[in-house]
């Protein structure tokens, strides 16, 4: 990975980013709804994978879905998608 | 040796392309560009040229698919006119900005409304400020030249910019004149494969041209401006190692004829150009000291040069086929500019000619320079911008 630039010189032609892990920070911070799994309704459908607009729900090895709070920014979405209404938001200080 | 063809400057262009073994083409027909691409799906169609051919739906696409490719570290080409060059304008930033070296032949036609399909630079002038460097030529063998020497400049690493090959529509584009086609071995040890900067791979995934925030945007912005000065300083010496290899020479940034003790020199762009050498000399016979200088590099603009040939003379008169509307025309603008700070500055006497491929021959640029000649006389230009062979 190349390091952030302090100075002109050091800058390429044009702005290139290859993916990393949270290059802007612990963007988990953002929440302010926290999404919730209750594994017994889960269905292991993968649908809340494949919506997680920031690839912050990753998959087990039985299908099982796993939130990473470092970084999901608790836009629901997952929530909403959900099948079998599995996943709830929950207010960040409740 | 090579062998000397007698056809179009598009067809001519297309012959670049080859010679520039260019490896993808996005082609969207517009008159009076069509020609190119349509030499080029021939050469593609017969196998003569290894190029992916990409029939897109618009010229934006064009301009898109160009930027795909050449991100993806090969050599790129496509050609447009007027309109398309306008339904372009949005991608041509993005193509400067992703500082990718593509090559656009840009046959010159004036905007509507009113619809015309004959020559001025408006189009190409309008996109002064994206970031392309802009070439304009005065004869069929300069568009074959300058697209081989364009791909020089352009893949240079300290240039690393696109660029514009102007020419104008039917006075060049149609036109039949004979032009010189090197030996492919030449052109390929003069021009090797493209090298980029920075290159799209699927092995190293990564995204360009990303969001930049207020403390980094204008570092990228100098860094085109330095490429900029540095195309202007390449572009001379480019100029002379061509025409060692090739015998064309065109004067670097600008083609000076006879202004060394000129008292007046016209100052033109495109195959203005070689009018005002006509002019010239049937002035010089009648005995007036009459120069030319056509400004064949536009964008960087050849400030420097405009200086020097300002210092001994008495009165430059710029002919632009273009209007700023409000304003002059920008070569006006631009030689006015340039010359502000300078001491014992000429007079300048702007003239707007040959909009819409109102012809503009030789008599007419006589013409301009009798009326300059005379404020010359006079010591001042009463008219700062005059239109000439405006009907009443």
């Amino acid at each position: 990975m190349t390091a952030v630039p302090k100075k002109r010189k050091e800058l390429p032609v044009t702005p290139l980013s290859f993916p990393t892990v949270g290059s802007m920070g612990k963007t988990g911070s953002w929440r302010t709804f926290r999404p919730e799994i209750d594994y017994s309704k889960c269905t292991r459908c993968t649908l809340c994978w494949v919506y997680c607009p920031d690839a912050a729900i990753t998959r087990e090895e039985d299908d099982s879905p796993k939130i990473d709070y470092d970084y999901c920014k608790g836009c629901g979405i997952c929530a909403n998608e959900c099948p079998t209404k599995a996943i709830t938001m929950k207010r960040e200080e409740e | 040796m090579g062998q000397t063809i007698i056809d179009t400057a598009n067809h001519i262009a297309g012959y670049a392309a080859r010679a520039a073994r260019v490896k993808v083409v996005a082609a969207y027909p517009i008159t009076p560009q069509t020609t190119i691409v349509e030499k080029i799906a021939e050469f593609v169609e017969n196998r003569e040229m290894d190029a992916e051919y990409i029939r897109v739906e618009s010229e934006h696409s064009a301009m898109v698919a160009c930027i795909g490719a050449a991100a993806t570290g090969v050599r790129t080409f496509t050609a447009t006119s007027a309109h398309g060059l306008a339904l372009m304008h949005e991608a041509l930033h993005w193509a400067a900005g992703s500082r990718l070296p593509i090559v656009m032949a840009v046959v010159n036609r004036a905007m509507g409304a009113p619809w015309s399909i004959w020559p001025d630079l408006s189009d190409s002038l309008s996109q002064r400020d994206t970031g392309w460097i802009q070439f304009y030529c005065a004869d069929n063998q300069e568009v074959f030249d300058t697209i081989i020497q364009a791909y020089k400049l352009c893949e240079d690493e300290r240039v690393f910019l696109p660029a514009m090959v102007c020419l104008e529509g039917f006075i060049l584009s149609h036109t039949y004149t004979p032009a010189k086609i090197p030996d492919q071995e030449k052109i390929d040890a003069y021009l090797p494969a493209y090298k980029s900067g920075w290159t799209l791979d699927v092995d190293r995934p990564c995204s360009h041209a990303n969001l930049v925030s207020p403390e980094w945007y204008m570092e990228f912005r100098y860094m085109i401006q330095e490429a900029m000065d540095n195309a202007k300083r390449l572009i001379p010496q480019i100029d002379k190692e061509y025409g060692k290899r090739f015998g064309s020479e065109y004067g670097g940034l600008v083609e000076k004829y006879k202004c060394e003790d000129a008292d007046l020199i016209m100052v033109t762009m495109g195959t203005m150009g070689s009018d005002a050498k006509l002019a010239v000399d049937k002035l010089r016979k009648e005995g007036q000291k009459v120069g030319s200088a056509r400004v064949r590099v536009y964008r960087p603009f050849p400030v420097e040069e405009i200086m020097k040939l300002a210092e001994n003379t008495h009165i430059l008169a710029t002919i632009d086929r273009h209007i700023s509307f409000g304003m002059e025309g920008f070569l006006a603008s631009e030689t006015k500019a340039s010359l502000f700070n300078q001491k014992d500055r000429p007079l300048i006497a702007g003239f707007i000619a040959g909009l819409g491929g109102r012809d503009v021959t030789s008599e007419t640029i006589e013409k301009v320079a009798k009326k300059s000649l005379k404020c010359m006389k006079e010591g001042k230009v009463e008219k700062e911008t005059e239109w000439v062979d405006l009907r009443e």
